[in-house]
């Protein structure tokens, strides 16, 4: 019966490889992860009905379990069900959350185990205590950091940035090194020791993440979900489970890979966007404003931004943050389609980082039957610009921020961008001339093929639909 | 350091070179859903929460382990679900 525990596991092993393997192509994307899914049920299965401890024992609570595993399966599936589209980025967050918390909870669990069973005293061995250790912290770091990311991206959460915080985190982190340390080498026992860990690591994981302007949330759930990745391992460890080893493990290196490849394509280093927020945010401040972005700005109706549109030969819709906020995907695809009955060419220009995570345009657009033909990527649409009669900027900053090109003083120098300024008209809608997500200001804005159309996303697309229309 | 752990330890090295391996050359388009993907394989956790709740006899071990079970859950079968939900929207695109 062991043996065929063991290769329950080696199986579901393979599907997670597989399975991974598979989510790297669009193609077989969505079977790798039903694959992926299929070998999970198959380890739980098999851990409750097969699973015998060290005395040959098989697990007790049975009813238990099953009622915590259809509890979870009930409110899981209703909430990711449940969830917006454009909420996906916060609720893949939550779910990292729960995972790291279990993780922690393990952690707790085999504490008080090992303390009953030596009454008191510290019964386990330097390595058990490592692995119980890590969990924990990692876990609980990963718990906590994962709702502030959370309630960042729902917007609950503002960006918080407090003087001497570095101190606190700094003194905070060391707390966690020197408790973990102690109780790894047995002078400090017991569950006490571990809920003060706890505390002290959840603490950290919210100071952590608070400083980190929401723009940058990607690449902290990223690093987060490889967190969890290692805490799942840790747990691997600690029962000699391989299942639990290799999916954890593999996560881990995964994620941290993600989490890298997402930075580098923001031209930014996984530093930078960690402790930006904490060290440079004056100095970034200070060095925006001596870019010299000034001028004056134009601003423009509705009705002579229709009347400009759809006179056009091409106009290349630019979609951005403020598009997911405002719901506005339906709206566009509308006005798209007004347009196109005119006989104008519609395209969607498409930055690889636009929005809050890399292809968050792509899912909304699609969810609005927007064609993906008419979706080009960044470099296919760059060099269609100089030929283009009007851009319209939809709720996008940073990624056509000319500055990113011309000002070496600009925190995001370097990253590629639209080239929407060589079109012959760009209108930009945004809400107000607040910075974008990076804090800083935009240049195109004052140019002078620039228009701008303030108000909300939907509500202008809907008046610019009806316009265009009308006409 | 026993052969068991040297082993695991060779495991955990050739486990972190497939990842990174796995990872490598997606396009960036695919970056979320695999990252929820990735979200959904570490809720692999809930099989040691499921052992410890199986072994657990007295009250707080109980109560921890049945929401560790909870917690777990959520984890497996939000983040399978979340995944899907995101690449059923690339699906007509094919």
């Amino acid at each position: 019966m062991e043996s065929l525990l063991a290769i329950i596991y080696l199986v579901a092993s393979v599907t997670f490889i597989v399975g991974m393997k598979m989510l790297g192509s669009p193609a077989t994307a969505r079977r790798g992860n039903l694959v992926a899914a299929a070998g999970m049920g198959l380890a739980i299965l098999g851990t409750i009905t097969l699973y015998t401890n060290s005395n040959g024992e098989h697990l007790h609570n049975i009813p238990w379990i099953i009622g915590g595993l259809v509890i979870g399966t009930v409110i899981g599936w209703m909430m990711a069900i449940k969830v917006k589209m454009t909420s996906m980025p916060q609720m893949v967050s939550f779910f990292n959350g729960m995972g790291g918390a279990c993780a922690a909870l393990i952690s707790l669990i085999e504490e008080s185990h090992h303390s009953a069973m030596a009454g008191g005293a510290h019964a386990a061995d330097v390595g058990t205590s490592l692995t119980i250790m890590a969990g924990l912290v990692i876990g609980s770091v990963s718990f906590s950091g994962s709702i502030i990311a959370f309630g960042k991206l729902a917007e609950r959460i503002g960006d918080i940035d407090v003087k001497g915080q570095q101190f606190v985190n700094i003194l905070v982190l060391a707390g966690v090194v020197v408790v973990s340390t102690m109780y790894v080498m047995g002078t400090m026992t017991g569950m006490q020791t571990l809920v003060i860990l706890a505390v002290l690591s959840l603490a950290y994981g919210v100071l952590f993440v608070m400083p980190i302007g929401g723009a940058d949330m990607p690449v902290v759930i990223s690093l987060l979900n490889s967190f969890t990745g290692v805490a799942a391992a840790c747990g691997g460890f600690l029962y000699g489970n391989m299942v639990m080893l290799i999916g954890g493990i593999l996560v881990g290196s995964a994620g941290t890979i993600l989490t890298v490849v997402m930075c580098k394509s923001m031209n930014r280093s996984l530093t930078n966007v960690l402790f930006g927020g904490l060290m440079s945010k004056k100095a970034g401040a200070s060095a925006g404003g001596g870019s010299g972005v000034q001028g004056t700005i134009r601003e423009v109706t509705a009705a002579d931004a229709a009347v400009l549109m759809a006179y056009a030969k091409q106009v290349v819709i630019v979609p951005g943050y403020g598009l997911a906020v405002a719901q506005a995907q339906h709206v566009c695809h509308q006005l798209e389609h007004e347009l196109e009955s005119k006989g104008v060419t519609v395209k969607y220009a498409v930055h690889p980082v636009a929005g809050r995570m890399p292809g968050h345009m792509n899912v909304l657009l699609a969810e609005a039957d927007v064609s993906y033909d008419k979706l080009v990527e960044m470099d296919e649409i760059n060099p269609e610009f100089p030929t283009t009669d009007v851009v319209l900027v939809v709720g996008a900053n940073d990624v056509v921020n000319p500055a990113a090109k011309t000002d070496p003083t600009s925190p995001i120098y370097g990253m590629p961008i639209l080239d929407v300024e060589l079109a012959t008209h760009v209108i930009v809608m945004k809400r107000s001339m607040k910075a974008g997500y990076a804090g800083i200001e935009n240049e195109l804005f004052f140019r002078p093929n620039t228009a701008m159309l303030f108000g909300d996303a939907k509500a202008s697309l809907t008046a610019l639909a009806a316009q265009v229309k009308a006409l | 350091m026993s052969t068991e752990t040297l082993q695991l330890l060779y495991l955990i090295i050739m486990m972190i070179f497939l990842g990174v391996e796995l990872i490598m050359h997606v396009p960036s388009v695919l970056h979320t859903p695999l990252m929820s993907g990735a979200n959904a394989i570490h809720g692999v956790v809930i099989i040691g929460s499921i052992i410890v709740m199986g072994q657990a006899t007295e009250t707080l071990p109980m109560i921890l382990g049945f929401i560790a079970v909870i917690l777990g859950t959520l984890n497996v079968v939000g983040g399978f679900v979340v995944t899907n939900r995101m690449l059923e929207m690339f699906k007509k695109r094919q």
